[in-house]
């Protein structure tokens, strides 16, 4: 077989991500199941003490190294890997690529020592005038930056390879790839003004007050955007990788890259969906959002449509039948494509919950309530999380030259994971239309009836299980990765061919000016008025707080 | 633009167009629940100072609770967030009349959400969050704080007691 290979250098510049991203992951998710089990009526926090002083230090942990860390890490290592071997080339500036990575741990550090010291137990979201350390702040701040940085490297390599191939189509995953670093780059304009105009000099003293409400709607215009960040890179898998998984090929090049546009343009304009309970947001900017929020499930509906026909597509020529039958066909022995088909399916469960949150006013019955943290479960901690743990499963093994430890495990892992969703999260639905707060060790609140304990037992059982899925998933990548077994043939990179032929992809889904001025454009429009108010209405009132 | 045709397969065709009818009747729904029945959001009420809300004799908040607008018909009630408490933590107010809430927080966020009716917001300081309702049953309904506000965010709630007049 012949594949390009990435360089040794490459490879463990790739699986340096890729290990910091595990390291996070591991010790993130020890905080999961404490939240879960303290539901269940089981805290053991008081037991952690003098290391973790509470529920919410551990929450922001969990928060913190789950989402953010773990994500990150993953997804430039992905990508990275995408635009080398998509290319086929080397990266343009490695240095360069290498100062952003190291940019992103120095920034990791620097986040987590006031964490752990109780100096920022604020939670992911981090909303004033709840203060934290400002360590925090310039942590956060250097590990977006630092991803910048590699974004940078990313578009000079892309440029390089655009004069030397000037009449080619961008292969799809690098092409993919770059769309999302653009994305991130696009959205990450509000938090940076949110931390550089004022929590970080807030932190430091340069400042005595800030104004909650802009710094939510700064943090907002980041933070939906965000989850397509979070999830583009699983759907770069799902379109071009896994139908190779399962000896298919990818259905639609044409509508994969249209679909890809789709996401750019409309990924941003629509944070005000996040605020629709907010006193000083106008409703009709909440309601402007709220439809642009729900065109982004159009391109999701067609994601849907390619990923499951490429699927259908592979299954078939496998000797698949039936309308249903064929799913038995596709091969759920190996764990990266079972990983996926669950975290494919738990998605599309996740996607209705998230139209209900995007709904405006049938918000108003689950915003903030234990409902958000069931839905992100489905969406960031499975969609994407259980994904990249699909992804992992022949990327660290490519990026070692190591053969997969015990692949059963992996399979036995994905199941757990599915089934302990379904516990967890299914419970936290429930229970967040009964109407339980999020971000609340319910356990120990005052107003909850005795007919909710069955369900927060069910959270507590879904954390049970999750925990026991997650150790096997480290136990299996750091068997794999620090074991002597090398592998004895290459590694196949799974890539597929597009069914239709791709020169037939029509140019102008090869070319960035109309999309990415278009993406401005939407931003400028659905964003720039309120901007301009509540920038002009500006009230520094609020000193800050520790109440932890 | 190249005038190259796009390729699609009928069978995505269908579906696109699935999806689009789909989602304009999910806007239509909520357009019609919005406009049509009026189950509206927050909208910007007024702004306050979080340092002197409490304290400034001027401030509904320097003494907060409920006011009697018409008898038995409209009342506002006026509630203050703090660290780890809602003042006053309990009001009394009758069914069948239209109850507008004006919350607002002297320290942190908070979150103002109560049970089984359509009142939930986001309570900002410097900001005023208003909602109204009003109670076709009698009973009792508690306010919940729904956002992370410290260490014992866990035990802020207060109750509405709805009263047969």
């Amino acid at each position: 077989m012949n594949q390009y290979e990435l360089t040794s250098q490459e490879k463990k510049f790739v699986g340096w991500h890729l290990f910091v991203a595990m390291f996070a992951l591991g010790l993130g998710s020890l905080f999961g199941p404490l939240q879960a089990f303290e539901h269940a009526g089981l805290n053991l926090y008081p037991y952690l003490k003098p290391l973790i002083k509470s529920y919410y230090q551990g929450l922001t942990l969990h928060g913190v190294l789950n989402a953010l860390v773990w994500t990150t890490f993953f997804i430039t290592g992905f990508l990275t890997f995408n635009m080398i071997y998509g290319l086929k080339r080397s990266l343009r500036y490695p240095k360069l690529n290498a100062v952003g990575f190291w940019m992103m741990v120095v920034g990791l550090a620097t986040a987590a020592v006031p964490i752990l010291l109780n100096q920022a137990s604020v939670l992911y979201t981090f909303y004033p005038p709840l203060k934290a350390h400002w360590g925090y702040y310039l942590g956060l701040t250097l590990v977006v930056v630092g991803s910048w940085v590699e974004g940078w490297g990313f578009y000079a390599t892309y440029m390089q390879w655009r004069k030397e191939n000037p009449n080619t189509r961008t292969p799809f995953i690098a092409f993919a790839s770059l769309i999302t670093m653009v994305l991130w780059q696009l959205c990450t304009v509000g938090i940076a003004a949110e931390i550089l105009t004022m929590l970080l000099p807030w932190s430091l003293g340069l400042i005595a007050n800030v104004d909650p409400q802009l710094a939510r709607t700064y943090f907002w215009f980041t933070g939906h955007p965000l989850v397509y960040f979070w999830l583009l890179p699983a759907y770069i898998s799902w379109y071009a990788m896994l139908p190779k998984q399962v000896g298919g090929k990818m259905f639609s090049d044409t509508l994969a890259r249209l679909s890809f546009w789709l996401f750019l343009i409309l990924s941003t304009p629509l944070g005000f969906h996040h605020q629709y309970v907010d006193p000083g947001v106008p409703p009709a900017w909440k309601y402007l959002h709220s439809i642009l929020t729900t065109s982004v499930f159009f391109p999701s509906m067609m994601t849907a449509f390619t990923v499951i026909a490429s699927l259908e597509y592979g299954a078939r020529k496998n000797g698949g039948k039936g309308a249903f039958g064929w799913i038995l066909k596709l091969p759920w022995k190996n764990p990266s494509v079972t990983a996926q088909l669950f975290a494919g399916l738990i998605f599309f469960f996740g996607g209705i919950g998230g139209l209900a949150n995007a709904s405006y006013n049938v918000n108003l019955v689950l915003h903030n309530t234990a409902f958000i943290p069931g839905h992100f479960h489905l969406t960031v901690a499975t969609g994407v999380t259980l994904s990249f743990m699909g992804i992992s499963y022949w990327l660290v093994p490519y990026v070692t030259g190591k053969k997969l430890w015990k692949p059963q495990w992996g399979v036995i892992q994905a199941w757990l994971w599915f089934v302990g969703m379904i516990f967890f999260s299914n419970s936290m639905h429930v229970l967040g239309l009964l109407g339980a707060p999020r971000r609340t060790p319910l356990g120990d609140a005052p107003y909850i009836p005795p007919e909710w304990n069955s369900r927060l037992f069910q959270v507590g059982l879904g954390g049970a299980i999750l925990f026991v899925s997650g150790f096997m998933y480290l136990t299996v990548m750091i068997a794999t990765a620090f074991g002597k077994q090398t592998a004895t043939e290459q590694i196949e990179v799974p890539v597929a061919e597009s069914l239709q032929d791709v020169s037939l992809t029509p140019a102008w889904l090869d070319r960035w000016a109309p999309w990415l001025y278009g993406a401005i454009a939407l931003v400028v429009i659905a964003y720039g008025p309120q901007l301009i108010e509540q920038i002009g209405n500006i009230a520094l009132t609020s000193p800050g707080f520790k109440p932890w | 633009m190249s005038a190259q045709p796009m390729h699609i397969d009928p069978a995505e065709r269908n579906w696109m167009t699935f999806s689009a009818v789909l989602l304009l009747a999910v806007v239509a729904a909520v357009a019609f629940a919005a406009f049509g029945l009026g189950i509206q959001v927050p909208a910007p009420e007024s702004r306050v100072d979080p340092k002197t809300v409490s304290t400034d004799p001027n401030s509904p908040w320097s003494n907060p609770g409920v006011r009697e607008v018409a008898p038995g018909k409209q009342y506002d009630v006026y509630i203050l967030g703090k660290t780890w408490q809602f003042m006053p933590a309990e009001v009394t107010v009758p069914v069948g009349a239209k109850i507008t809430f004006y919350v607002t927080s002297m320290d942190v966020q908070h979150g103002f959400k109560l049970q089984d009716t359509n009142v939930n917001m986001q309570i900002v300081p410097g900001q005023v969050s208003k909602l109204s309702t009003t109670f076709t049953k009698p009973g009792t309904y508690n306010y919940i704080c729904t956002e992370y506000c410290g260490a014992a965010h866990a035990s802020m709630f207060g109750k509405v007691i709805v009263t047969q007049p």
